[in-house]
């Protein structure tokens, strides 16, 4: 297989300034060189390449949209969607480990945290020296966070934690969960540490998706966190929504490029396979996949686009990010199922990749909203009737 | 130390080249272009000198079309100070002396205590211009080294010698050195350093050249690759193709 290409039929590179192109070509390279090399192995015998962490962490890739004074890099929405895009490109798994780190753990603690909150965990997150996640889903209420039964009471200067939460990706190697709770009258965020009593993060094991990615449990059996490790800037469900149409947005640009990732494979695969005396590419049902593929790509770039530019203008709402998740995430699973048929049955060993971004995928498409959660979302926005529940 | 490392923007090692419309370029379209690698290194080195002394400056300099500002982009957010780009939208018709000289020019300006290129531009692959560049300058010159220390105002340097031996040299700065694979890992740009490039400066000048001594005539793409051939079955095949071997592609 040749080096990786990505795809920019209309051109949409013009839309980019040097520098975004720069942070998509130093993130592609890095994925080629540091990534590709070791993402196989680590899939196949379900570990995280953590020596990836503090890599990724150099180059800035951590919470790379957050400001300078906290260690990081201070990107604009497109480039931050780049690095998301590239990164999935070598698994969706590297990029959930960013999206989580960034978006849902050093976001809130930046959106919602105290001063002495964010000069504590920033920097060294920034870094990668420390690891964060981030707890809202649990056992029973997946879609329906409202009704999470994890309770915070306070207890003088502090809170006793009672519960649990699941899918949580990074929960077992993190020094530091976010973690939402049912206070007496709203939800609140707290941030519960590595080695508080009480406090297990056991892995969740035998996954068919996601393999290169650490999946945990967050059990809280009478966990007493300070008052100052409470995250005093939101109450309610607003607080867990806000970060996740930060981790969203970032998810829509990934699937891109997994979905690049399969495309070029099956474009080089079927170019370089002779059947009946001709390459593979050369015949019709192949190119008609070929057609879709690429509409469908072009069209999922623009829509990502388009949402940083509305992010950068301030005009973003969380139904755009939910309509790009939605159909970006649908468009990278078509994509990845497609490229794993053309494969033949190459496709599904791990010598190629489409198979491994498909079964990805499937957990993409249903984390950070469901695919239906984004329907009713979007059928909400259009009706004015919710239809949830 | 002030450091000026010489590069050139290439086409992409994998890029697929097509000859342009005057038989002598190459058609620019479709071609992804890239730091030729071997100036990658040179980069390098002058960042790692530059931060094992604590100070000094890196300059980056280029003789290229105006589009040549990306690749020095990319060196300043690798971390170089400032850079130089000579604009000459004929660069790729200059031959290696009137790209020396041009680039000693500028250099002389620079007040460059060392000079590093790579050993080569992988678009021509001549390895001309960093000797006779060193040349023009009137400085010593080491060519392909895969080691460097500065120690007392002096560089040592290592390169492969004959029949897999190492040379040592001592050479007195100011002096020119073409770097090679082995010297060090090139980094890579990093968020930050992408930030901050922007605000570095890029002093771009307009030049001209006269006429070089060389005129391509002509460029042409190689034949393409024939079929393999199968000469026969199993072991007894072996013999054949052993002859054949030595006798028509005299590989043996």
């Amino acid at each position: 297989m040749g080096s990786f290409k990505g795809l920019d039929f209309l051109h949409i590179d013009d839309l980019l300034s040097e520098e975004e192109i720069m942070v998509r070509t130093m993130t592609r390279d890095f994925v080629s060189d540091a990534v590709m090399p070791v993402i196989e192995d680590a899939y196949e015998n379900a570990y995280f390449p953590r020596d990836l962490i503090g890599q990724v962490g150099e180059l800035g890739m951590l919470g790379a949209n957050l400001p300078e004074k906290y260690g990081c890099a201070g990107l604009g929405p497109v480039a931050y969607g780049l690095i998301c895009q590239e990164l999935e490109r070598g698994d969706s798994g590297l990029r959930s480990f960013v999206s989580v780190q960034g978006s849902l753990a050093m976001w809130p603690i930046f959106a919602y945290g105290t001063e002495e909150q964010k000069m504590k965990w920033l920097p060294g997150m920034a870094k990668g020296e420390l690891i964060g996640c981030f707890g809202l889903t649990e056992p029973d209420h997946g879609s329906d966070p409202g009704g999470m039964i994890t309770r915070a009471k306070k207890d003088g200067n502090e809170w006793v934690l009672n519960g649990a939460k699941m899918w949580i990706t990074n929960g077992t190697i993190a020094d530091v969960a976010v973690v939402w709770a049912q206070t007496d009258d709203k939800i609140q965020g707290f941030l519960v540490e590595k080695g508080m009593k009480g406090f297990t993060a056991p892995e969740q094991k035998r996954k068919f998706s996601l393999r290169a990615s650490v999946t945990s449990e967050l059990v809280f059996d009478d966990v007493r966190v300070p008052e100052a490790n409470r995250l005093p800037g939101v109450a309610g469900l607003k607080g867990p929504l806000g970060c996740l149409t930060q981790a969203r947005y970032g998810i829509a640009w990934g699937g891109i490029g997994a979905a690049m990732a399969c495309f070029d494979e099956a474009l080089q695969y079927t170019k370089g396979r002779e059947q009946f005396g001709k390459p593979l590419a050369g015949f019709q049902l192949m190119q008609q996949n070929f057609a879709e593929m690429l509409t469908e790509i072009t069209k999922a770039q623009l829509v990502a686009w388009r949402l940083g530019k509305l992010k950068e203008d301030g005009k973003i709402r969380p139904q755009h990010v939910s309509f790009a998740k939605r159909n970006n995430i649908k468009m990278a699973l078509d994509v990845a199922r497609t490229c794993r048929d053309m494969l033949g049955a190459n496709g599904i060993t791990a010598e190629y990749q489409a198979m491994r971004h498909m079964c990805n995928l499937e957990s993409v498409y249903t984390y950070e909203g469901t695919h239906n959660i984004h329907t009713l979302i979007l059928g909400q926005d259009v009706t004015g009737i919710a239809a949830f529940g | 130390m002030n450091i000026v490392v010489c590069i050139k923007r290439v086409p992409a090692t994998d890029s697929r080249i097509k000859i342009g419309a005057d038989g002598t370029s190459i058609d620019p379209a479709q071609i992804e272009w890239i730091i030729s690698p071997y100036d990658e290194f040179a980069v390098e080195a002058a960042l790692q000198m530059k931060e094992a002394a604590g100070g000094g400056e890196v300059t980056i300099l280029t003789l290229g079309p105006a589009e040549s500002t990306k690749e020095l982009r990319t060196c300043l957010a690798m971390g170089a100070d400032k850079a130089v780009l000579l604009k000459d939208a004929d660069a790729s018709s200059r031959d290696a002396t009137a790209t020396a000289a041009l680039l000693a020019e500028a250099i002389g300006d620079l007040n460059a205590d060392l000079v590093l290129c790579g050993k080569q531009a992988i678009d021509r692959d001549q390895g001309q211009v960093g000797t006779l560049l060193a040349a023009k300058l009137g400085l010593p010159c080491v060519t392909e080294i895969r080691k460097l220390e500065i120690t007392d105002g002096k560089a040592n340097v290592e390169r492969a010698g004959e029949d897999g031996t190492s040379e040592t040299y001592n050479v007195a700065l100011p002096a020119v050195l073409t770097c090679t694979k082995g010297l060090n890992e090139p980094r890579y740009a990093s968020l930050k350093g992408i930030m901050m490039a922007k605000k570095k400066p890029i002093d771009e000048r307009d030049v001209s050249a006269a006429d070089g001594a060389l005129q391509l005539a002509s460029l042409e793409l190689p034949p393409p690759r024939r079929d393999g051939r199968i000469v026969g079955e199993g072991v007894e095949a072996v013999p054949e193709l052993v002859r054949l071997l030595r006798e028509e592609a005299k590989v043996l």
